[in-house]
């Protein structure tokens, strides 16, 4: 009995009800990670100090976790009262014990041989929400898992996976819904954002990126060009409870790299849209980059950040420039380039950098910076609400861009343009950089030795963490980008860090290679 | 070498597909699949052999998935080979190349059809408008060979003193890119301009057969903690720690927080080859051994 007793007391019990509220009020509980970027504005800061800029020197492994799959990891975990849940390749998910790593379940999907996924066989991630777990397959469905089995507990099919729509993205679970994006930009697809009933499964509402005949916005693309439009919208957007709003972001009009056949601005594609959480219905929406040949998807997960009075919504845009604008209106506030950037010389009205018209693609081939990869990408991006400052990863390279016009045929690539290293001579540059979003001044960068595909976290701890393409994890001090620690990984990383806490102890976990890390004070 | 073409599970549901695109295109299909499991040679046709709007299709095709390395007019670049000759080391006959195309070849910088980082892939009757197209550039090597090959074997490992620093076939020094296969992989253009101006490309992004990774031969100058300098070539690095080799061939590793200074810079540790040095006569006869050992 006393062992029994002794041991009830060491367990960690992991049986409550993820709540909407609890997702609401995620500050209550920073022992968890409950959504793709922490909580609902995005920012990716954990409120944990325990490890911080005093004794990160001393942070050490705690468990490594391997997948067995092979290819990118993107996954950024969840961590909900002990349990940590995380997808890699091939749509595989799993739950491990958050302390040890050892592993409570494993689901995978039995895919199709002819899936189209865009950029490997990634998977970014899972959505929680009562007694599920939310997974967006490469063969374009929509299924819930039991978070205590893995069991699926429901599948819905959204689009038609040979067409070339996929998933990638980590879903956002606000109220009974659970809210996804499709991908499927390089093959013609017509973008949407979908929101399914988290009980059952059933598909509350669609918002098409690309409108239908009669409808606003329909007029900025060229005869039929918009039934093949692109503009999906495959990273994971943020919500604003205050106003019952979903902040999503869109990406690249498709054909990416060829405006020909698709004259105008091509919206919704490259743009931040502000939907009605219950409905779909757009309350207004802000384009980046109008009718893009860049492949420049406006993809990055979008950062609520109140200052005062204000409520603003930030991005760093893969096209170079760092936006702000006012997320009660969707007015541009600012937009200030943050990396090498030569495709943009002047700003409309508005303030919005506007293409210079030598930018677009040629035959022989045109250099323009960014490259077609951008100044950053799908990397998530943090927030500090102590240092106020926005981290993320950036890329200075250059390239040429050249057409290859392709007829749209449904499931094949439809790029229109190939690009390449504007010289070879040049290396392309990877940093960390931390912006003031008040001024969109550079504070402090932090050159990696090549460019990375690692997200950032930023604790309360006065830490910034982040892994870079040679398989290091790396604790930075958020103040100054000094170099506090790091811990080679054996595998370059394509993920996020997150923190979590179990029985009163912190750890940051990140992905790198084919297997999870978890980290922590000896 | 068998045929793995209807093997991979992505080419599943294709058939219909390209059956209604190109007549008779679906009974080439079946007559490869039952090929599958035998040696394939020459006969192996492309089905869109000498179709010009296939082989036009395939030019855009080439210039999305493989000009980054073979340049766009297929002309080859500092990382592929010129695939305008009629004569290929991997790929002679179409289903060779299909091959070639669809899985890469191991140990050397060609990679599987979509894992080269430039998107989604292609189909197969894509990569079949790809060979159609190469097919139709092709152009008759030389009648007559540029370059004495017994000379340039002599300079190679003598008065030109490459073999200090480059390997061929299991001679020479190890501070450079091991070169037995360079005359195979690399345009004569290519070969010249890392000669005559070694830094203007460094051997960017190329992986090579027994590294994992790319090295840059990016030249590193490093004073230790007791003060000793070394210069050497750079085998890998981080942003914490350099693997680096010197010109006697001791290589060094080293914590970059334990030195006293690290420096790093793109031009090559190789000498400039100006024409005074080696003549465009002799470096011809270098080529020509580089391409003859290469072709093997």
């Amino acid at each position: 009995m006393i062992v029994v007793l002794a041991f009830s007391f060491a367990a960690t019990i992991a049986d409550a009800q993820v709540t909407f509220e609890r997702l609401v009020n995620s500050a209550k509980e920073p022992q968890n990670w409950l959504t793709y970027s922490g909580d609902y504005s995005g920012r990716r800061f954990s409120p944990l100090d325990q490890i911080n800029s005093s004794n990160a020197r001393q942070v050490v492994a705690k468990w490594v976790y391997q997948t067995g799959a092979t290819g990118k990891l993107e996954t950024t975990p969840l961590v909900v009262d002990g349990i940590l849940y995380a997808t890699a390749q091939d749509d595989r998910a799993f739950a491990l014990d958050a302390r040890t790593g050892r592993p409570i379940w494993m689901y995978q999907r039995q895919l199709p041989g002819d899936i189209r996924p865009c950029c490997g066989r990634v998977n970014r991630g899972l959505a929680i929400l009562g007694d599920k777990v939310f997974l967006g397959t490469l063969d374009a469905h929509v299924i819930a898992l039991d978070a205590k089995t893995g069991n699926v507990a429901w599948d819905a099919v959204a689009a038609d996976y040979q067409k070339g729509y996929s998933f990638t993205v980590a879903p956002l679970t606000v109220k009974n819904l659970a809210v996804i994006g499709v991908s499927g930009g390089e093959y013609g697809v017509r973008g949407f954002i979908d929101a399914y009933d988290a009980t059952t499964g059933t598909r509350k509402w669609r918002f098409y990126t690309v409108p239908d005949p009669g409808e606003p916005g329909h007029e900025t693309w060229e005869g039929d060009s918009w039934k093949v439009g692109g503009a999906p919208a495959w990273n994971t957007g943020t919500y604003d409870p205050a106003t019952n709003q979903i902040f999503w972001p869109t990406g690249n009009p498709a054909p990416s790299n060829r405006g020909e056949g698709r004259a105008g601005d091509n919206l919704y594609s490259n743009s931040l849209l502000a939907l009605n959480a219950d409905t779909g219905q757009m309350n207004w929406s802000f384009q980046f980059t109008k009718h893009d040949e860049h492949d420049w998807d406006a993809t990055q997960v979008p950062i609520m950040i109140d200052s005062g009075s204000k409520h603003l919504i930030a991005q760093a845009n893969r096209n170079g420039f760092f936006y702000v604008l006012d997320r009660s209106t969707g007015k541009l506030i600012s937009a200030t380039a943050y990396g090498k950037t030569t495709w943009s010389d002047h700003k409309d009205a508005e303030g919005r950098p506007v293409a210079n018209k030598e930018a677009s693609p040629t035959l022989a081939g045109h250099t323009v910076c960014p490259g077609a990869l951008g100044t950053t990408n799908f990397m998530a991006p943090a927030y500090d609400p102590k240092t106020l400052l926005f981290y993320v990863t950036t890329r200075d390279q250059c390239d040429i861009f050249s057409t290859a016009p392709q007829p749209y045929e449904a499931g094949h690539a439809y790029y229109g343009s190939a690009y390449f290293p504007s010289d070879e001579a040049e290396p392309y540059r990877g940093f960390l950089k931390a912006i003031d979003p008040a001024t969109g001044e550079i504070k402090w960068k932090f050159e990696h030795t090549s460019p990375t595909w690692s997200g950032v976290l930023s604790t309360a701890g006065g830490l910034v963490f982040t892994g870079d393409a040679e398989g290091n994890f790396i604790a930075l001090d958020a103040a100054t980008g000094k170099v506090l620690w790091h811990f080679q990984m054996g595998g370059a990383v394509y993920a996020a860090p997150i923190a979590f806490a179990v029985d009163g102890k912190e750890y940051v976990a990140i992905a790198a290679g084919s297997a999870v890390y978890a980290f922590g004070l000896p | 070498m068998s045929l793995t073409i209807h093997q991979s599970p992505r080419d599943k549901n294709k058939f219909p597909l390209v059956a209604l695109r190109a007549r008779g295109f679906f009974l080439a299909c079946v007559c490869l699949l039952l090929l599958a499991a035998i040696p394939a040679t020459a006969d192996d046709r492309n089905p869109l052999a000498g179709d010009a709007k296939a082989a036009k299709a395939g030019e855009y095709e080439f210039r999305i998935n493989c000009a980054l390395c073979h340049g766009l007019g297929a002309r080859g670049g500092g990382r592929g080979p010129d695939l305008t000759r009629a004569q290929k080391k991997h790929a002679h006959s179409d289903a060779k190349m299909f091959q070639v195309i669809s899985s890469g070849i191991p140990g050397t910088a060609m990679p599987s059809n979509g894992t080269n980082g430039q998107g989604v892939g292609m189909t197969d009757e894509e990569i079949w408008q790809i060979i159609a197209y190469i097919r139709s550039i092709e152009v008759k090597a030389p009648a007559k060979p540029i370059g004495n090959v017994a000379h340039g074997k002599e300079l190679f490992s003598g008065d030109a003193n490459c073999s200090l620093c480059h390997m061929v076939e299991g001679k020479g020094g190890r501070l450079g890119p091991e070169l037995t296969s360079v005359g195979g992989s690399r345009t004569r253009e290519a070969m010249i301009d890392s000669v005559r101006n070694p830094s203007r490309h460094l051997a960017w992004g190329l992986t090579e057969s027994t590294k994992e990774f790319p090295q840059e031969y990016e030249t590193i100058t490093v004073v230790t903690a007791d003060g000793k300098q070394i210069k050497g070539v750079a085998l890998n690095e981080d942003n914490f720690s350099v693997q680096m080799m010197d010109s006697s061939e001791q290589i060094y590793l080293l914590e970059k927080d334990k030195l006293r200074s690290f420096s790093k810079s793109r031009e090559s540790i190789m000498p400039i080859y100006t024409p005074d040095l080696l003549s465009n006569k002799d470096l011809d006869d270098v080529i020509a051994f580089l391409t003859s050992v290469g072709a093997k």
